[in-house]
């Protein structure tokens, strides 16, 4: 395969050398960019990670001027939404792109860690990174539920009214931590000045911190592929792997087509469907937050559901608030509860295809009946699907070491 | 540095110091984020906002109830009837804590068969014990479903009876909270003070 030889590596003198004399400019983009080495045989699966960061983008832009019209009062926050909303000039499309974005994050990094789990990212030597990446994901919850608060709808007020209420499950300390996280004797107008702190400032600077980790982590150990194959290991006389093509201009370019789909999608629900039949905004939020009645039916947005349907199949409060927090902990162990020899879906064997089947249905079921009223049949699905989540994790290091695997190839292949 | 400099290193002095210091430091960060963390408290205003409030209640019918806001929370105060009163000790069997043994949920005073000061008045916190929200009233009684009226919450199920009595076999862990308050008139009650800090 011939190289193109890369631009950065030619003498240079001028402005370049007096920055690189100064601040390592052309050091750094070689190692991040021009010589950064990913596998030449990333699929569809692989785009996700680049979305995420377009996706945290928008929402930091779009986030920037919402706040230039946005009023973090009890009194004033329903009224200053609709005032972006009608009165000023493209508000209503940048309200849009915040929310809509809020739901395209979850997307993209649902569907992120989903490759992860195909194909073994998360498996040595990337446990690190893999934990990063979970951590992310908890700043993520944090960040929208607390930009959930701000609208100050109904469902906005009795949301964080149940979110909030979970930390009292906790025993003797429980009641004194509500009434700390809400700064109140119950949600007001202190609770949502201070949701608007974490929500612009501490969560997004967590974010974009942990995300800054986040890559340095994957740049040190490199980036996994579909076969869970170390392309390091082969290396040509250049030092360059063989299996590796540089991120840019190489994987750029692909990444950029995956990003103008991705827009263009992203642009349909902004203009066509901002709602989306309720489910990225729910129908009840357009009601102001009326402290004496819990709408008819509450359910948090479609990103939290599948936990949201674990924490109501528990007819206790104490389990039930905990059996919450470790569907949502429990990723975080599969570096180590994950015993197969090989990392990627193609080389293992029928047992874990089906366990990672069932899984995803799992998932998807226990997000579907989240959305759905309490009642029995529901709850008793949901009891059904949330013991299949937890098996999937559980049982994972019997499963996982009894599963046959197939040969793993020396190099990248091309196939599916 | 020579070598002979390094062998009159003292470490286990250094190894004194660096801990010294680094022990003086944690405490004084430790003592430089209470302010911070004690900011996150209710403020003054807030525990002034949570001052009593006085809800008439002369022109309240029997089978009637009234909400409001005490703390920003919401109270309702039921005047019960005769017949409402009767049913109180049918479905005792189906309560968790039929007696009010759950000393955190109620006042000692209000810690009687009917939960209230007066038996005519129920007044109670509607913010459902699992996860706060508020429970719908539904007073019809439906002897079929062993139903004598009482408290239903729209969130995941609660039920509880007329006096804010929490059933068995549902996700709320105890009955719903009775706020302190007292009796000023006979139509005039206080929400927030009990007749101990009068």
């Amino acid at each position: 395969m011939s190289r193109i030889e890369s631009e950065v590596g030619k003498p240079k003198g001028g402005l370049m050398k007096w920055i690189d004399d100064r601040f390592p400019f052309t050091e750094t983009m070689k190692y991040h960019v021009t010589e950064y080495y990913a596998s030449k045989n990333f699929n569809f699966w692989y785009v996700f990670g680049v979305l995420a960061f377009v996706v945290l983008i928008i929402q930091l832009l779009s986030g920037i001027f919402l706040t230039m019209n946005y009023k973090p009062s009890s009194a004033e926050a329903f009224a200053s939404v609709e005032y972006i909303m009608r009165d000023v000039e493209w508000g209503w499309l940048i309200r849009y792109m915040h929310s809509t974005g809020a739901s395209f994050f979850f997307i993209v990094v649902y569907l992120h860690m989903f490759r992860a789990m195909l194909y073994g990212s998360y498996k040595k030597p990337r446990e690190l990174l893999w934990i990063i990446g979970m951590m992310i994901f908890f700043v993520l919850f944090a960040e929208a539920f607390s930009g959930y608060l701000l609208p100050w709808g109904q469902m906005s007020y009795w949301g964080a009214q149940v979110i909030i209420s979970l930390f009292g499950a906790i025993p003797v300390v429980g009641d004194g931590i509500v009434e700390f996280i809400r700064g109140d004797y119950s949600i007001s107008d202190i609770t949502l000045n201070r949701f608007f702190a974490l929500h612009v400032i501490a969560l997004p600077l967590a974010l974009i911190g942990l995300v800054f980790v986040h890559i340095v982590a994957l740049h040190e150990v490199g980036s996994s592929n579909p076969d869970g194959i170390e392309i390091k290991k082969k290396k040509g006389s250049d030092g360059i792997p063989l299996d590796g093509v540089a991120f840019h201009p190489y994987h750029t370019s692909k990444d950029l087509v995956a990003i103008i789909i991705f827009l263009m999608l992203f642009c349909a629900v902004i203009f066509f469907a901002p709602e989306m039949g309720g489910y990225f905004l729910e129908y009840a939020n357009f009601e102001p937050a009326n402290l004496m009645a819990t709408p008819e039916h509450i359910a948090p947005v479609w990103y939290f559901t599948p936990f949201y349907s674990i924490l109501r199949a528990v007819p206790d409060k104490l389990w039930g608030a905990m059996l919450m927090g470790g569907s949502v902990l429990l990723p975080m162990f599969l570096p180590w509860l994950d015993r197969s020899r090989v990392r990627s879906i193609r080389y293992r064997g029928w047992i874990y295809k089906s366990a990672l089947t069932c899984f995803a249905i799992s998932f998807i079921a226990l997000g579907w009946l989240g959305t759905q009223p309490a009642e029995a049949v529901y709850v008793l699905a949901a009891r059904f699907f949330g013991i299949i989540y937890f098996a999937f994790f559980l049982l994972m290091p019997y499963y996982t070491a009894i599963d046959k695997t197939k040969p793993v190839p020396d190099r990248v292949v091309y196939h599916g | 540095m020579t070598d002979d400099d390094l062998d009159q290193i003292d470490r286990n002095r250094r190894h004194f110091l660096a801990i010294a210091t680094a022990v003086t430091g944690l405490v004084g960060a430790g003592v430089a984020i209470y302010p911070f963390l004690a900011s996150l408290k209710p403020s003054a205003r807030a525990q002034a906002l949570g001052a009593p409030v006085e809800v008439s209640i002369g022109s309240l019918e029997p089978g009637e109830m009234v909400r409001v806001l005490w703390r920003g929370k919401l109270v309702f105060v039921l005047r019960r009837t005769e017949e409402m009163l009767k049913h109180l000790g049918d479905n005792l069997d189906m309560l968790k804590d039929p007696n009010s043994e759950v000393v955190e949920q109620q006042p000692e005073y209000a810690a009687n068969a009917t939960r209230s000061v007066k038996p005519e008045y129920l007044v109670v916190e509607g913010s459902c014990t699992h996860l706060g929200c508020a429970p719908i009233e539904d007073f019809e009684v439906r002897p079929a479903d062993h139903w004598t009226g009482g408290f239903f919450c729209p969130c995941h199920g609660s039920k509880f009876d007329l006096a804010g009595r929490v059933y068995n076999g549902v996700p709320a862990p105890t009955n719903l909270r009775i706020p302190p308050h007292r009796f000023v008139r006979d139509d005039l009650v206080l929400i927030g003070q009990d007749a101990g800090a009068a």
